[in-house]
C-alpha cells in the first residue's frame, strides 16, 4: 500500500518458517497455534525493524529501500543458512495427510484452511484500512505523504506499523504453510518474486487484488506446470511478471494510474 | 590522480612475478573478474541510474552461448566468444528495448531485470540443449586458439586485459557527451528530456553496452572455469555479485568497481581466516558491508578517498 | 507570423477540466506573460507546450509547425525549451556540468560544452558559482540554474514557469535585469509568474488564465485595470477600484 519494495520479504518468510519448526519440534506447539505467538513477534521484529534499521539507512529514499532489503535479506539468508545449514526440514502433522473432497477433487485439508484464512485476513485488513484510525492514517500516507505530515500524522511510525502489519500476515502465511510445505534457507527466494508478481498483478493497494492475483497466480502455476513440465513450468509466474509491469502496471484492481 | 592510475596499473602488472602460490594467482584473478562484472553493472546502474537486479541475465548469456557454441556447434573458442559477447549486447537491446519503451523506472526496472534472469534460468534449466540441469561442460584442451591456457597466469593477463580495456572504455564514456547525458537521466529523466535527451536512446544504449561487457564477464568465467550450469549462470547469487562490487566500492566512478571487488574480496578472505569456511559467511559479511556502505558511505568507498584528496 | 501558435487546447484529468479551449499566440522578439490564480493551469498548459502532456483537443504550433504531441526532447531541438515550476536540478552534478547538459544539445565534444556552460553561467550571473554542487545551491541559485541550463539549449523559445518564486525583491530585480537580456539577444520568452510588479514591467503582452480559461488579453496596463482579471483574482466583491 505504502508503494515500498520490501525485498527482505521471503526472508522474513523463510525466518517465520523456522521459527515455526523449531516451535513444533522443540516446543510441541502446533503451527496453526504458533500463529499467535508469532503474529505478534513477527509485528514487533518488523515495527523495529523498519523504524530502526530500513528506514535510518535509507536516509528515507524510496529508491534506496530497495537496496536496503535487498541487503537485509542477503544477511537473513545467510545468517540461516550459517546457523541452520541448507538441509530441509519439514514437520510431521497429522491432519496434513487429511484430504477434504470438494467434488472435483481431494483438497489436502492444510491448504483449504490456508484458503479460508486467506480469505478472512483479506477482510480483517480491508476492515482495518476503512474504519481504524490507523487504518486511515495508512491510506493517508499512502496517497499524500508531507500532507499526511502536516496534519500531524507520525509518518516513520506509519510505515513502521504497516511493516509490522506485512511481516505479521508473512508469520500467519509461514504458519499456514508450514504442514505442507518443506524448510530450507533459500525458500524465501523463491517466494519474493511470487509476493511480487501477486501484488503487481492485483494492483498496488488493493486486498481483493492481492487475493484474486494470488489465485489467478496459482492457477498459472498449475497449469504450465501441466503444460510446460516441471521444470519449465516454473516460468508462468516470471512471465506473467513481466508482462504485467509492461503492458499493465496498475494490475486487475489498481489504484494509480 | 594519474599518478595513482600508474601505480595501479603497474600494480597489476607485475603481481605475478611475485605471486608464486595458486592461491593468491586465484586470488587476484577473481577479484579482477568481479571488476569487470561490476563494472558492466556500473555503467548502467551506477551512470546510468538504472539499478538491475538481474544482471547475470547478460552474464549467463555470455557464458552459456560461448560455451553452447564450442560444444554443440564444433565452433572455435574465439569466434565462439565473439558471438557470446554480440548476444549479451542483444538481450541487454532487447530487455532494454521493452522495458524502456513501457517507462519501468527505479524498483520496477529492477525487479523485471531479475524476472527476466530467472526467466533465462528456467530456460537454461529446462533445455537439453543448454545441458538441462547438467550445466554446460567445455572440454579441456589448452592453447591460446581455444582461449585456454595452461599456465593459470595468462588467464590473469587475460583478465587484466578485459579489465584495462572495459575501464578505458568506461573512462571515455564519463567524459563523452554520452555519459553526461547518462547522469542527467540519472539524476532526473524528465529534466533531462526537456533539454533535447532522447532518454530511451541513451538507456538503451547503455543497457546494451553493459550487456556485452557482462557477457564478456561471462565469456571469460567459461574459459577460466570450463563450466557453467543454470544457477551459476542465470542466478541470484550472480547478480548480487554484479552490483555488490561497484555499490561498495563507489557507483558512477571508474574505478569504483575495482575498489570495491578487491574490498569484497579482501573481507571474504578475512571471514572465512575468523569464522570459519561454513557456507553462508562470506555473504554475511557482504550483506552487512553493503549496509554499512548504504548508511555511511552512499558514495562507496571512491567517496571516502575522494574526500582525502 | 507568430512563434507560437495554441489554439482551442484542452486538458482533462478525471473529472476536472484544467485547461478548457484556451488560444494564445506568442509573437518573435517579445516577451509574453501568462498570469492567473493559483491553479488556473498555467503549468499544465507548459507542460502540454513543451510535450510532456497530450491534450485532450486543440493544437500547438511552433513556427507554423505542429508539434502537439510531440516528444520532448524533439521539441527542445526544434528550439522550444522550457523551465520547471519546482526546480529540477541535477543535484550530484556542478553547475557547469548542468549547464554543460544543455549545451550539449548543439556541442558535441565536452570540454566545448563545458566552455560554452561557463559563458551562460557569466550571462546569467552564476560564475562564481560554477563548482558548486547543484544541490547545494539556495532556491535562488537553483532557478538561475534552471534558467542557465535551459538558455544553454540556445533556444529560439523559452517557457519560464515561475522562476521568480521564492525569490527576494534585489534578486527578482537581478532575474528581471537577465530576462530583458535574453530577450535582447533574440530569444522569444513566455513567462508565467506570480510576482506582479515583474510580470508587468517585463511583459510587452498578458494572457490572463482563470479555471483553465483564457480570460483575458492585451498590454499590461490593460490587464491591471481589466475587472473580469481584478475579480478572478480577488473575488467578485473587489471589482470597484
Amino acid at each position: 500500500m505504502l508503494h515500498i519494495i520490501n525485498f527482505a520479504h521471503g526472508s522474513i518468510l523463510m525466518l517465520a518458517l523456522y521459527a515455526g519448526f523449531f516451535l513444533f519440534t522443540l516446543g510441541g506447539v502446533d503451527p496453526y497455534l504458533a500463529v499467535l505467538i508469532l503474529a505478534p513477534a513477527f509485528f514487533a521484529g518488523g515495527y523495529l525493524l523498519q523504524r530502526y534499521v530500513i528506514a535510518p539507512v535509507s536516509f528515507g529514499k524510496d529508491t534506496n529501500v530497495l537496496l536496503v532489503t535487498l541487503g537485509l535479506s542477503i544477511i537473513i539468508d545467510n545468517l540461516a543458512l550459517y546457523l541452520w545449514t541448507s538441509n530441509t526440514r519439514t514437520i510431521d502433522v497429522g491432519y496434513a495427510q487429511v484430504f477434504v473432497d470438494v467434488g472435483v477433487t481431494a483438497v489436502a485439508l492444510p491448504k483449504l484452511i490456508a484458503l479460508g484464512a486467506a480469505v478472512l485476513i483479506g477482510i480483517l485488513f480491508w476492515l482495518l484500512m476503512t474504519r481504524t484510525d490507523a487504518g486511515k492514517a495508512i491510506r493517508a500516507v499512502s496517497k499524500e505523504r508531507q500532507g499526511a505530515r502536516i496534519v500531524g500524522i507520525n509518518v516513520e511510525h506509519i510505515f513502521a506499523l504497516s511493516f509490522g502489519l506485512g511481516s505479521a500476515v508473512v508469520a500467519i502465511a509461514a504458519c499456514l504453510l508450514l504442514p505442507t510445505f518443506y524448510v530450507t534457507p533459500q525458500v524465501g527466494n523463491a517466494f519474493v518474486l511470487i509476493a511480487f508478481t501477486t501484488v503487481v498483478l492485483g494492483g498496488m493497494g488493493s486486498f481483493i487484488g492481492a487475493l484474486v492475483g494470488g489465485m489467478v497466480l496459482g492457477i498459472v502455476e498449475a497449469y504450465s506446470g501441466l503444460l510446460l513440465g516441471e521444470s519449465l513450468g516454473q516460468i508462468g509466474i516470471f512471465v506473467i511478471f513481466i508482462l504485467v509491469l509492461l503492458f499493465r502496471p496498475t494490475g486487475l484492481f489498481g489504484q494509480r494510474a | 590522480m594519474k599518478k595513482i592510475l600508474l601505480v595501479i596499473i603497474v600494480f597489476f602488472l607485475v603481481l605475478p612475478l611475485f605471486v608464486e602460490s595458486r592461491f593468491w594467482l586465484g586470488f587476484w584473478t577473481t577479484t579482477l573478474f568481479f571488476a569487470l562484472l561490476g563494472q558492466s553493472w556500473n555503467i548502467l546502474g551506477g551512470y546510468g541510474g538504472q539499478v538491475s537486479f538481474g544482471h547475470a541475465v547478460f552474464f549467463g548469456t555470455g557464458a552459456y552461448v560461448s560455451a553452447v557454441l564450442q560444444v554443440r556447434l564444433g565452433l572455435d573458442a574465439w569466434t565462439s566468444a565473439a558471438i557470446a559477447v554480440a548476444a549479451g549486447a542483444l538481450v541487454g537491446a532487447f530487455i532494454g528495448a521493452l522495458s524502456f519503451r513501457y517507462g519501468l523506472r527505479g524498483s520496477y526496472f529492477a525487479l523485471v531485470t531479475l524476472a527476466f534472469a530467472e526467466v533465462f534460468r528456467v530456460l537454461a534449466n529446462a533445455w537439453d540443449f543448454t545441458g538441462s540441469g547438467f550445466g554446460m561442460l567445455v572440454p579441456m584442451k589448452p592453447g591460446a586458439a581455444n582461449l585456454q591456457f595452461a599456465d593459470r597466469s595468462w588467464f590473469y593477463y587475460a583478465i587484466l586485459l578485459l579489465v584495462v580495456l572495459a575501464y578505458a572504455l568506461t573512462w571515455r564514456v564519463e567524459r563523452s557527451r554520452f555519459g553526461a547525458y547518462l547522469l542527467a537521466i540519472r539524476e532526473n529523466e524528465d529534466a533531462a528530456r526537456a533539454l533535447g535527451i532522447n532518454a530511451f536512446r541513451i538507456k538503451l544504449a547503455a543497457i546494451t553496452l553493459s550487456g556485452a561487457m557482462a557477457a564478456m564477464a561471462g565469456v571469460f568465467y567459461i574459459q577460466y572455469y570450463l563450466f557453467v550450469d543454470s544457477h551459476v549462470g542465470y542466478g541470484p547469487a550472480m547478480s548480487v555479485n554484479a552490483l555488490l562490487a561497484p555499490l561498495i566500492g563507489g557507483a558512477g566512478t571508474v574505478l569504483g568497481p575495482l575498489i570495491g571487488a578487491v574490498a569484497l574480496g579482501s573481507l571474504a578472505e578475512l571471514t572465512s581466516l575468523l569464522l570459519g569456511k561454513e557456507p553462508g559467511v562470506n555473504l554475511l559479511a557482504f550483506g552487512v558491508l553493503l549496509l554499512v556502505i548504504l548508511r555511511f558511505l552512499p558514495n562507496g568507498l571512491m567517496g571516502l578517498l575522494r574526500g582525502r584528496s | 507570423m507568430a512563434v507560437l501558435e495554441i489554439s482551442d487546447i484542452s486538458k482533462r484529468f478525471g473529472g476536472l477540466l484544467a485547461v478548457s479551449q484556451a488560444s494564445l499566440e506568442v509573437q518573435a522578439g517579445r516577451i509574453t506573460g501568462l498570469i492567473g490564480p493559483n491553479g488556473a493551469g498555467k503549468t499544465t498548459l507548459f507542460a502540454i507546450i513543451a510535450g510532456f502532456a497530450r491534450p485532450d483537443g486543440g493544437s500547438v504550433k511552433f513556427d507554423g509547425r505542429e508539434i502537439t504531441g510531440m516528444a520532448p526532447h524533439r521539441i527542445c531541438r526544434l528550439g522550444l525549451v522550457r523551465t520547471f515550476q519546482i526546480v529540477q536540478p541535477f543535484g550530484a552534478l556542478s553547475v557547469r556540468e548542468n549547464i554543460a547538459v544543455g549545451s550539449h544539445l548543439h556541442e558535441r565534444g565536452r570540454a566545448r560544452a563545458l566552455q560554452e556552460a561557463e559563458k551562460i553561467a557569466r550571462q546569467v550571473g552564476m560564475q562564481a558559482q560554477l563548482d558548486t554542487p547543484a544541490q547545494s545551491l539556495t532556491i535562488a541559485g537553483r532557478k538561475r540554474l534552471e534558467l542557465a541550463r535551459a538558455l544553454a539549449t540556445q533556444p529560439r523559445l523559452l517557457l519560464l514557469d515561475e522562476v521568480m518564486a521564492g525569490l527576494t525583491p534585489t534578486e527578482v530585480n537581478e532575474i528581471v535585469a537577465v530576462i530583458r537580456s535574453i530577450r535582447d539577444a533574440g530569444v522569444t520568452i513566455l513567462l508565467i509568474e506570480h510576482v506582479m510588479q515583474a510580470v508587468m514591467s517585463l511583459s510587452d503582452d498578458v494572457y490572463v488564465l482563470n479555471q483553465g480559461r483564457i480570460i483575458a488579453h492585451g498590454g499590461p496596463r490593460d490587464i491591471a485595470s481589466n475587472a473580469q482579471v481584478i475579480e478572478a483574482y480577488l473575488g467578485r466583491r473587489a471589482t470597484h477600484a
